[in-house]
């Protein structure tokens, strides 16, 4: 429960920072934020050094080492995330910063919850605990209309996916006679309205992790809100809905596998093609990186359908993964649009002239989201499809390995915008703020050397053992 | 142990780091810094290398009886592809791996001194410095291989710092086809190398040195229960698999007729050459047969055989070429062929365990030697060049007394390599010629001749640099002497060439205490039935080229005339680099990939064509589903979880 408790009271302590010192002096107040959220990162380490699994709240919330990692690794994506915020949040956000760091905290808390929980009721307000804050962020930025419709599609679509989820739980219910995961993999049987309960709660999640067809809502909302936000969304929020979906599914319906894996493998398959096709034609490059996202997260799918220990390692690996190079993407998009208000792919033509550092780290982000080697993308690629074929299902992963070739495509169009297209008024030379630079640094690092680390890998799959 | 094992990733991480900090941001440091610094901390790498090796060979940790053990100093997964196929990245420890690293690190050092002083002031030297770098690491980790795969990254690491110092002189238009040419070959070599690979994992379910060198009852186990029985064309499947192996060696290590590349390579900067195209790299497919010894000798014995013979033609078809060149380094490279064909020839007559696998004995052993007075010898060519400032020997003559330390160091190089005691060469030699005519009767003859060719070329050479008289037109301008950090290097393999040869003549040190194949030390002797004529051949050979090239004569171009046919042949490499362009520009591009590249450009492009215009297409016609109206949306979500329940439930 550290983490959790932890977080609470930094999140109380950015809302009494922001009430006191927020009005007079703003940048005060978000740097001791920031620096509240750090310190809450750097203690969560240290608590998963000396751990042993807990459950609370009567079995209702558990917890265990892979988890703790996963809270982790979406804290570190939290830190990056404000770090590419703060130059927003100190000039076009001014007046709302401190209900930015105030919300994110609480999805993130949501998140939390959703991660640990064991009993569907608490994923349930995990889960709501996470979208509903997320919609305010959504609508963060007042002076554009965008953002407002974003907001509005986004509470719209969440509100519809919950009633769908919940109607699907109480099925569930129904059927099996209890909400904890272990008893529901206990009473769960081929009864068609225990499957049927079972297919709205994958809905319900598909909204989260937006697979087709529960996706309308992604480009919209991801093209309207603020770019740090939609990146929060895109990466933390999706990288979290994932990891929590699969424990659910190992959890609460792992002596039923036919149940769930022909369903899983056409969304897979729809969802990654779907993504691709849309993503070709995108012009606006936050709604470009919305259809890869959705793309991705049917590759992250691939380590659910294979279900077993590798499957699991290799979806946090490939959620970690992806997180640094969503991330390094976001934070080029970030600081240009902050500086020059300009998302357009044409805007970006010639920008390694202007530009040569920046050009140079978005191309390693579309590299590693292409899987080129030796780019950390492409370890996470490689151990996912490992997984996914280990358990037989070739088919799918052939599917998939024919789908990188058509993201390739789209994602070296972004490379050749900026590196071969000449442009008349390329943008011109960026200053990025420091916080965006050390973000966008430690981001290029993981990109390069992850894949090589080893240890890493191991760490992750030690944990994931019967998690 | 831990002791070791913590000093171990020094070996390869220090190496790496100066890459990288030489590669980045070498132009921001003056040239002298990096130089020395490169330099400084590859010293630190030899002196962990030599201490890694003393304690492995000296402290009697690592030896049960007389017997070496396998020590892993560390292995670290890097990628797991299922349950029981790992590629690791460690550090295997044992006789054969401490002798290279002994071998790698001097011979490294030495030229990194060296070309403080060879390349001063050129373009790019921090560059250079850079890529010795790269090239050492790779090296390294080649050698401390602890599976095959972890082998061939590093081996493929090896031929790219390889191309990448070859063209040096990239504005050069020699040097860039010459690297060209280098990479291609050895890199259609490697090919065969990973199929090889390949069959090999695909039976034997493993990467890994420890089982399959491993021997149990006259067998590798793990090769004989899985692969024994299978065959492909008529040929058991592992001989293949290690023929393939052996390919990609033969590849680095310039067997014919994948020789053809080296000669050409020495288009490089001479340091280089010295360190990569005489004495590491290019052993490294001798290193690659010794490492899967045991495979070839129970496994796979006729592909062994078969590099016997293979080497044999090798050295004496290299040997001949040599006598006709007239380019120092040229010379020098067809006696590197020649002699790295010698170390095949070795193994490839040797047997396992005892005084059966003299030959392998003897070819680690020549090895040792050879890349010590190689090394010496095109230091001291680059020298020589330096002051001359031409590869032809017609540029030079009568050097003796202009070039004092470089006539002495090379002096006793040629004697080494021509087989005379009580210098190192004499004695390796001597043992891989026993094990020869204890063998292969056929085998021992051509290396016989080789023995004696060998000394007749070396000895041309070194009377055409520094007696003969001097070149006609005078010298470019007055030749002189190197600097110290130039003639250190070559005063140090010199002595290290002499103390070796000496210490084994007065019996203080033998080979076969440290490495054999089966890591369990053994005894030899000198036999004088075979040294007493190998010497003969070998003083015959220098008394002919003494004869020939002492003093300017006649004597050579009438010589000449007597031979006129084969020499014109031999003088031109026989005419393998014409037959190799004949058929590729011929026979491979005109005939076989014109009518593929049109069968490519209409057949296939045109179906990825039609693909990407279908993709492109269904894009197109299905955007109007993204219409942005949310109770559209609604729609598509009801509708998607309707028909999954409709597909999913039973009715």
């Amino acid at each position: 429960m550290n983490h959790e408790i932890s977080l609470v009271v930094v999140m109380i302590l950015v809302l009494l920072a922001d009430l006191t010192i927020g009005d007079k002096n703003k940048k005060a107040s978000q740097l001791l934020s920031i620096g509240l959220f750090l310190a809450h990162t750097i203690l969560c380490f240290q608590w998963s050094n000396s751990f042993s699994p807990t459950e609370a709240f009567s079995g209702m919330y558990l917890t265990s080492e892979i988890h703790m990692f996963v809270k982790n690794m979406l804290n570190i994506g939290t830190v990056l995330v404000f770090l590419y915020a703060y130059y927003w949040n100190t000039h076009e956000n001014k007046s709302h910063a401190g209900e930015f760091y105030f919300l994110t905290l609480s999805t993130l808390l949501g998140m939390y919850l959703m991660i640990s929980s064991g009993n569907f009721l608490l994923f349930y307000i995990g889960l709501e605990t996470a979208s509903i804050p997320m919609a305010t962020l959504v609508a963060l930025n007042k002076k554009r209309e965008e953002s407002a419709e974003a907001a509005a599609k986004y509470i719209l679509t969440a509100a519809f996916s919950s009633g769908v989820m919940i109607f699907g739980i109480s099925m569930l219910y129904a059927t099996c006679g209890t909400l904890y995961f272990d008893g529901i993999s206990a009473n769960f049987s081929d009864f068609n309205l225990s499957i049927m309960g079972l297919v709205f709660f994958i809905a319900g999640i598909g909204f989260k992790i937006s697979l087709v067809p529960f996706h309308l809502w992604t480009a919209d909302t991801y093209q309207g809100a603020p770019t740090s936000v939609t990146a929060y969304l895109s990466v933390i929020s999706k990288g979290a809905a994932a990891f929590a979906f699969m424990c659910i599914l190992m959890k609460a319906f792992s002596n039923y596998p036919e149940a769930w894996k022909e369903i899983m493998w056409w969304i897979i398959v729809v969802t990654i093609t779907v993504g691709n096709l849309f993503a070709i034609r995108q012009k606006n490059l936050k709604r470009f990186l919305a259809f890869s996202s959705i793309s991705q997260a049917g590759y992250i799918m691939l380590g659910v359908i294979a279900g077993s220990d590798q499957g699991m390692a290799s979806l946090v690996f490939y959620t970690l993964i992806y997180m640094f190079t969503n991330l390094a993407a976001f934070g080029i998009i970030s600081s240009i649009e902050d500086q020059t208000g300009k998302v357009s792919m044409d805007d970006y033509d010639g920008l390694y002239d202007t530009n040569p550092k920046l050009a140079v780290v978005m191309m390693l982000a579309m590299f590693s989201l292409g899987g080129i080697p030796p780019f950390a993308g492409f370890f996470s690629k490689f151990f996912i499809f490992m997984a996914a074929a280990e358990q037989g299902e070739y088919l799918l992963v052939f599917l998939a390995l024919l789908n990188t070739i058509i993201s390739l495509y789209y994602y070296l169009l972004v490379v050749k915008a900026m590196f071969i297209k000449k442009s008349d008024s390329p943008l011109p030379t960026i200053k990025i703020d420091n916080m965006s630079k050390v973000g966008l640094i430690i981001c290029t690092i993981c990109i390069l050397a992850l894949g090589f680390i080893s240890p890493l890998y191991s760490f992750i799959a030690e944990r994931s053992f019967g998690f | 142990m831990e002791q070791l094992a913590s000093l171990a990733p020094y070996v390869l991480i220090l190496p790496l780091c100066m890459f990288l900090i030489l590669g980045l941001f070498g132009k921001k440091m003056c040239p002298k810094v990096s130089g020395i610094l490169g330099t400084t901390v590859f010293g630190i790498v030899s002196v962990l290398c030599y201490y890694i090796a003393f304690k492995y060979f000296f402290s009697g940790d690592y030896q049960i009886g007389d017997t070496f053990q396998k020590v892993t100093l560390f292995n670290m997964e890097w990628l797991r592809m299922n349950q029981n196929l790992v590629i690791s990245i460690g550090f295997l420890l044992d006789p054969l791996s401490a002798i290279m690293l002994i071998v790698i690190s001097t011979v490294s050092l030495m030229v990194h001194i060296y070309s403080m002083g060879y390349m001063h002031g050129e373009g790019g030297f921090q560059r250079f410095y850079a890529i010795l770098s790269l090239f050492s690491f790779a090296m390294l980790g080649l050698v401390v291989a602890t599976n095959i795969f972890q082998m061939y990254i590093f081996w493929e690491l090896v031929g790219v710092s390889s191309f990448l110092l070859i063209s040096f002189y990239y504005f050069k238009h020699s040097a860039v086809r010459a690297a060209k040419k280098a990479f291609i070959v050895t890199r259609f070599a490697d090919m065969f190398f990973l199929i090889g690979i390949l069959i090999l994992s695909y039976y034997t379910k493993t990467f890994d040195f420890g089982p399959l060198t491993q021997v149990t009852d006259g067998h590798v186990e793990i090769v004989n229960s899985t692969m024994s029985g299978v065959t492909l064309l008529g040929f058991p499947i592992i001989s293949i698999a290690v023929f393939l192996i052996f390919l990609g060696g033969a590849g680095k290590s310039a067997m014919f007729p994948l020789h053809i590349w080296l000669p050409d390579a020495m288009e490089g900067p001479t340091p280089a050459s010295a360190l990569i195209h005489a004495a590491t790299m290019v052993v490294a497919g001798v290193y690659l047969v010794a490492r899967l010894f045991p495979i070839y000798s129970f496994e796979a014995p006729h592909v062994l055989e078969i590099i016997a013979y293979i080497g044999a033609f090798t050295s004496i078809f290299a040997a001949v070429i040599a006598c006709a060149q007239t380019d120092i380094k040229r010379v020098l490279a067809f006696s590197t062929i020649s002699q790295i064909a010698y170390m095949m020839v070795a193994l490839g007559v040797s047997g396992y365990g005892g005084v059966d696998g003299l030959g392998y004995t003897a070819s680690m052993w020549h090895l040792f030697t050879h890349a010590m007075f190689k090394a010496l010898l095109f230091m001291a060519a680059g020298a020589i060049i330096h002051a001359v400032h031409s590869n032809e020997m017609d540029a030079m003559g009568n050097l003796r007394k202009k070039l004092p330390i470089t006539h002495i160091t090379f002096l006793i190089a040629c004697l080494a390599i021509a087989g005379i005691p009580p210098f190192s060469g004499f004695f390796s030699k001597d043992e891989i010629l026993v094990a020869a005519f204890e063998t292969n009767k056929w085998v021992f003859a051509v290396e016989y001749f080789v023995a004696g060719l060998t000394a007749f070329y070396m000895f041309r050479l070194y009377y055409r640099i520094f007696w003969f008289g001097e070149p006609e037109n005078g010298y470019e301008h007055e030749p002189h002497e190197a600097p110290l950090n130039m003639t250190f290097p070559l005063m140090f393999l010199a002595a290290v060439t002499v103390i070796t040869g000496i210490s084994w003549a007065f019996g203080k040190f033998s080979f076969t205490e440290f490495i054999s194949s089966d890591y369990s030390s053994y005894e030899i002797h000198t036999h004088w039935n075979i040294a007493l004529p190998s010497i003969g051949a070998g003083l015959v050979g220098i008394l002919i080229a003494t004869f020939l090239y002492l003093e300017k004569t006649g004597r050579p171009n009438k010589a000449v005339s007597y031979i006129k046919k084969p020499y014109i042949w031999a003088y031109n490499k026989f005419y393998i680099d014409e037959i190799y362009l004949y058929v590729t520009n011929n026979i491979i591009f005109q005939r076989i990939c014109q009518p593929i590249a049109w069968f490519d450009r209409h057949i296939i492009d045109g179906f990825m064509n039609l693909l990407s215009w279908v993709t492109n297409k269904t894009s197109e016609e299905t955007k109007e589903v993204q219409s942005g109206y949310v109770q559209q949306y609604a729609w598509v979500f009801i509708m998607g979880v309707i028909t999954i329940v409709l597909l999913s439930i039973n009715l």
